[in-house]
């Protein structure tokens, strides 16, 4: 049981900087997700609390130690690569042993520990494979065996589900999910796929260029993420972000000090009507914002205040995205149930927005943060 | 759709031609006129015609004391070459595999021993070992006789510069499968508590061992065909008396001093066979033992 914590970590390799300026603490027995899209970072900081890389500057704690120049063996971490880093000329048996022996646990423990840790992941009659002739599911599961038979103080795991096919990843999932429940070991588990950092994570921490981006809970950083990037990167398909500008309608300036018009975000064909709760919270900013809008908070209506032209219909059984492109090309997907008419290709169209105040998110159009209030 | 298929045979042969060309002018055809040669014997003086023996003078020259001598000879050598120049070649692929600044000139320096030639390395060897000017006596070793004409030391003095010769080799292999073990298999086995020994040990040569077999057969191959070096370093007043007669060497001298074209073909088809068998065994012998990495 343990905690783990970056305190200000930056890695550099060279003059490129992998990781920036990162603090985040993953609480005892808790399952965080960092995601984020290659080369943003986060294997890189995994490794860093792994001691497979040097820490810049910064530090890394387990529990309440500094580890920055503990050797990985003495991390008591255990990893999980994206290729699983089996031993391929060890039987499946040794590979879950490995660990154990490199750490001089007797015989019979050893046997007794492979044991349980291959029947807990459904392993029992594998033991005697080499891993090139397991499936590829069999192989996680092996990798998952080795990483949880010497019970760490934390679990480190590296898109431990990017090759596996897609039935045998939501099973996995799963899996790991009810896994990390039942031992309770603190786990870092990095992602680029934010459907696996939804479903799974306790908490996500989103990484861009080296920089966290936010960290909460899934539901926290779906409905307020904290600047365009998270608002774009999380659900599928992400959020609509529209460029417009902040305008305030039914009074004229002179009176704006004593007479608070509504406010609307225009832009080209189209002027949205913002909600009070939503404008007053916006109020002053701008002009120049970044409208975001679900595509589930979207619906196609004659008397919808956005201008569009469908471009693609896509089905996708229960529910069908309409791509559409706004005058100036901004794409607008709309997210509409199969049962929804369709729209036919070409057509021009009305989206109007779900007048709820939540479906209503707006950034500043030049560094990205959320607009009215904190995330 | 027939004549095009046909077309591009014709075409495939044409530009195998100069290859097929090149082998055969000179290897099958010697090779396969060996078996013809080994059915005649050829009188000691010049000038005379050989006769037909059919298979006779197979025997007396297999069992000669000059050819059993050859052969330990030869055996021995393969046995100081082939381990060391494996060791040594894995020694330095495993250094130069590291990830430092500059290593890049290591490996080519390492490597450099592919592109000399036999006769330079030799010249080279002799002078370092020269009793007078060489490198031996300025650290003080000076050895009587001199270690180019010692019948202890001759044959490893030979053997020293074909490992030296065949590291290149052997570094370039070693290295090339190093490249194929997975950073990712080494750092998983780190954070699972081995230290570099065990990892080098346990991970390192496991994966290896497709590499080290193949330079293994390849070493043992070229330590059999050592002729260049004997020639060189010993000549062939000594190589009888210092132990360096090695095969290739007994089969030349048999061939230009003795003028005895028959038994120098038997003895190259003996060797021959030698290196198919020797090859065919390693090849299933050890590729049990190997593990391909997948």
């Amino acid at each position: 049981m343990a905690q783990v914590s970056l305190d200000r970590v930056t890695k550099q390799f060279g003059d490129t900087t992998a990781v920036d300026n990162l603090t985040l603490h993953v609480a005892d027995g808790e399952l965080l997700v960092l995601l984020g899209s290659s080369g943003c970072g986060k294997t890189t900081a995994l490794r860093m609390v792994a001691g497979l890389e040097d820490v810049t500057s910064g530090s890394v704690s387990i529990g309440d130690r500094v580890v920055n120049d503990v050797d990985p063996k003495d991390r008591d971490v255990a990893m999980v690569f994206q290729s699983y880093a089996l031993y391929p000329h060890l039987t499946v048996a040794k590979n879950i042993e490995f660990p154990l022996r490199q750490r001089g646990v007797d015989k019979e423990e050893r046997a007794t520990k492979v044991k349980q840790a291959a029947e807990t992941l459904g392993l029992a009659t594998l033991l005697d494979r080499k891993p090139g002739q397991l499936s590829g599911g069999q192989r996680q599961r092996v990798a998952l065996a080795r990483a949880i038979v010497r019970q760490p103080l934390v679990f480190l795991m590296d898109e431990p589900l990017s090759n596996l096919d897609a039935a045998l990843r939501v099973q996995t999932r799963a899996d790991i999910v009810e896994l990390q429940a039942r031992l309770s070991t603190t786990t870092l588990y990095v992602t680029h796929d934010q459907v696996e950092a939804m479903t799974m994570g306790h908490r996500i921490a989103v990484m861009s260029e080296g920089k966290l981006q936010q960290v909460a809970a899934p539901e926290a950083l779906y409905a307020r993420p904290a600047n365009a990037f998270v608002a774009r990167f999380l659900g599928s398909p992400g959020m609509n972000l529209v460029e417009g500008m902040l305008v305030e309608s039914g009074a004229p300036a002179a009176e704006a000090e004593t007479h608070r018009g509504a406010l609307s975000v225009a832009f080209a064909g189209a002027s949205v009507p913002l909600p009070a709760a939503v404008g007053d919270a916006v109020r002053g900013s701008g002009p120049e914002v970044l409208l975001g809008l679900r595509p589930e908070a979207l619906h196609l209506s004659q008397d919808g205040a956005i201008g569009a032209t469908v471009i693609i219909v896509e089905l996708l059984g229960a529910e069908t995205h309409v791509i559409c492109h706004t005058e100036t090309d901004t794409t607008i997907i709309v997210r509409q149930s199969a049962s929804a008419a369709k729209p036919k290709i070409g057509e021009a169209v009305r989206i109007a927005v779900d007048p709820d105040p939540a479906s209503y998110h707006l950034f500043d159009a030049s560094d990205g943060t959320r607009l009215g209030g904190s995330a | 759709m027939r004549s095009r298929r046909r077309k591009q045979a014709l075409l495939a042969y044409l530009l195998l031609l100069p290859a097929m060309v090149l082998f055969g002018v000179f290897s099958f055809y010697p090779f396969l006129r060996n078996f013809k040669l080994m059915l005649y014997e050829t009188p000691p003086v010049p000038g005379l015609p050989a006769h037909y023996v059919g298979l006779h003078q197979i025997v007396p020259t297999i069992t000669s004391t000059q050819f059993t001598q050859s052969l330990v000879t030869t055996l021995l050598f393969v046995v100081l070459v082939v381990p060391l120049s494996l060791l040594a070649g894995l020694g330095l692929a495993v250094a130069a595999h590291r990830k430092l600044k500059g290593m890049a000139a290591y490996r080519v320096i390492f490597s450099s021993t592919v592109v000399s030639s036999v006769a330079v390395a030799a010249v080279v060897f002799g002078t370092l070992l020269n009793p007078v000017v060489g490198l031996l006596p300025w650290l003080g070793i000076n050895p009587t006789p001199p270690a180019l004409e010692s019948s202890t030391w001759a044959l490893p003095a030979v053997a020293l510069l074909t490992i030296w010769q065949f590291l290149g080799l052997s570094f370039i292999i070693m290295s090339a499968g190093l490249q194929s073990v997975p950073d990712e298999l080494l750092e998983a086995a780190r954070i699972d508590g081995a230290g570099p020994w065990t990892r080098f040990w346990r991970m390192t040569v496991p994966l290896l061992s497709p590499t080290i077999f193949f330079a293994g057969v390849i070493s043992t191959i070229y330590a059999f065909q050592a002729f260049g070096a004997v020639d060189i370093l010993i000549g062939n007043q000594n190589a009888a008396r210092l132990h360096t007669n090695v095969l290739i060497y007994n089969i030349v001298t048999e061939l230009q001093i003795e003028n005895n074209d028959g038994a120098a073909a038997i003895m190259a088809i003996v060797l021959f066979f030698i290196l198919l068998v020797l090859t065919i065994l390693q090849l299933r012998f050890l590729e049990r033992r190997v593990t391909y990495a997948r």
